[in-house]
């Protein structure tokens, strides 16, 4: 800042400002937004490691865990292949209704994850639009894997489009169109042109996608029919357990969830740094 | 220019490949994911026929349900813009050890799952828990109060305004500023008159998102409620326990209104902020 201050003014610039500031969004961060990771700890470890292992490695817990994995493992590589192609239509080619496509690509994120799983039932379900269709094929949907992993979609589909379509928009189209013209083929563009160009952004999406797919909680429990070792994703888990009232156990599933969101802030923080650097 | 520099210019705009395939990949998926489950709850509720739709959604569960909610969305988006603005400036303008640490701390509501921030405040604010037996001791009780709900909202949309006033306060050119200073002005004045209604908008936004995520927050708020109707039941677990009622017509018409405020908000935020913009333009 300016350095021909005169003596007013650094009078007005006394550094108790600044640390008392500081010193309150430190103490008020660390009460209000760090605390409660903590007492995620504090309590499942509260009767001991013994059982906080046993906790952790429960069947139950394990196979929430399995399940969880599965829908992450199949509804993140949907997203990310729609994203690059949503964000490849948007950035690279004029048409119109592009503007009402951003709006509706971004849709799902203002929607409440319990209407999600609302109108997700009404379209499956067995009194929704397709429901006598689906019965009378004997296809079930609702209450089962496939259920939940089209909510999960749903939920997760704007992450990485959303990641995608300002970079691509800044970084333009010229080297691709340049490769093109030398007469490489849409394909062979894509692989060495875009794609190492936008690599951080589409990884830095996949994770924000992940970590969401696997903490849904609101969306997926409307759908899933809560069946113990067989419908339980590990946040239902976690509340179901609490429901039994077993908290070391509920805090230990949860423990497993927490941990994924931290590593979810450090890659986060890492390809933050990457895609500044840029 | 010559004529293979215009033939190129024209061509540009379709010279990649690949247009018809992201169209159909984009639209199909749009339209099967998103759009398709939003027409059937429009068809569902539509089947309800005017009359229903207005006493299922004026009910009195329903509308305590209502209240409980904007309030305690109220008194969260309150809180967080407090809250934000201050965490906004204090990682854009001061240094000091740690700050790239809080500035990652400032996501953890967004990365931890909803139903863990939930147990987790729960423990943490309960009569015998390490904050709540504070709070006890000055008479104050949060679990299962309206206070517990206001709480969790504010947690789980805490970063909405620190992110969005972030980068407006990074992109802030500090000539404006010194001048004033210059001039005279007290920091709190610069705030005030300077500062302040550059980053009105994103304030605005931040916080019309926050409202946003409240209004429809699940899984954070049910643990810490107790979810006693009339008095801290919400509107998202009203419709969930309509569903295990099998009352998909109360489930869908509160579905309806709730999503139909989430849009009322984000677009009365559109409209505030394109005319805070005109009003900065104007000078």
């Amino acid at each position: 800042m300016s350095d021909v201050a005169s003596p007013p003014i650094a009078a007005h610039r006394s550094r108790a400002v600044p640390r008392l500031l500081i010193g309150l969004g430190v103490v008020l961060t660390l009460a209000f937004v760090a605390m409660p990771v903590a007492v995620i700890f504090a309590q499942a470890l509260s009767k001991g490691l013994a059982v906080y292992r046993a906790n952790v490695l429960a069947p139950d817990t394990l196979h929430a865990i399995y399940l969880t994995v599965v829908i992450a493992v199949v509804v993140v590589p949907v997203n990310m292949l729609f994203g690059l192609a949503a964000a490849w239509l948007i950035t690279r080619f004029a048409f119109p209704g592009r503007k009402l496509l951003v709006t509706l690509i971004e849709l799902p994120f203002s929607i409440s994850p319990i209407v999600a799983g609302v109108i997700y039932l009404l379209l499956y379900g067995a009194q929704g639009l397709l429901g006598p269709f689906l019965e009378a094929h004997d296809i079930r949907i609702m209450f089962a894997l496939p259920g939940m992993m089209l909510v999960t979609l749903f939920v997760t589909s704007p992450f990485v489009a959303r990641e995608l379509i300002p970079l691509m928009q800044v970084q333009g189209a010229d080297q691709e169109e340049a490769a093109v013209t030398l007469g490489a083929s849409g394909w062979q563009t894509f692989w060495r042109v875009t794609l190492p160009n936008i690599r951080w952004a589409l990884l830095y999406g996949a994770v924000l996608c992940t970590a969401r797919a696997i903490g849904e909680f609101g969306a997926v429990s409307v759908v899933s029919g809560n069946v113990r070792g067989e419908t339980n994703t590990l946040p239902l888990h976690v509340e179901l357990l609490y429901h039994d009232y077993n908290a070391v156990g509920a805090f230990a599933a949860a423990t497993t969830l927490t941990l994924i969101a931290l590593v979810t802030l450090v890659l986060k923080a890492l390809l933050e740094r990457r895609l500044e650097r840029r | 220019m010559t004529a293979a520099a215009l033939r190129i210019g024209l061509r540009s705009r379709r010279v990649l490949p690949g247009f018809g395939l992201t169209m159909g990949t984009t639209l199909t998926y749009v339209a099967l994911v998103v759009l398709l489950p939003l027409a059937a709850l429009l068809l569902k509720s539509a089947e309800i026929g005017p009359d229903g739709f207005l006493r299922l959604v004026t009910g009195e569960r329903a509308l305590a349900a209502f209240q409980v909610t904007l309030t305690a969305a109220a008194f969260a988006t309150a809180f967080n813009a407090a809250y934000g603005l201050l965490m906004a400036w204090v990682l854009v303008r001061y240094e000091f050890a740690g700050k790239r640490i809080l500035d990652a701390l400032m996501d953890i509501p967004f990365a931890l799952p909803t139903a863990v921030a939930g147990v987790a405040l729960t423990a943490l604010y309960a009569a015998n828990g390490w904050f709540g037996q504070l709070f006890e001791m000055a008479g104050l009780k949060i679990v299962y109060t309206v206070t517990g709900v206001a709480l969790a909202m504010a947690f789980t949309s805490a970063p909405f305004v620190v992110r969005t006033v972030q980068p407006v306060l990074e992109s802030l050119q500090p000539d404006i500023e010194e001048a004033s200073a210059t001039l005279g002005a007290y920091p709190g004045v610069i705030f005030r008159r300077v500062i302040y209604p550059v980053i009105f908008p994103a304030h605005l936004t931040g916080c019309a998102l926050a409202f946003a995520r409240s209004l429809g927050e699940f899984g954070a708020v049910i643990f810490i409620a107790g979810n006693l109707p009339f008095k801290t039941e919400i509107v998202s677990l009203l419709v969930f326990i309509r569903l295990e009622e099998y009352d998909y017509a109360a489930a869908s018409a509160i579905a309806v209104v709730l999503l139909a405020t989430a849009f009322a908000v984000l677009l009365a935020t559109n409209a505030l902020q394109a005319l805070a913009q005109r009003h900065a333009r104007k000078g």
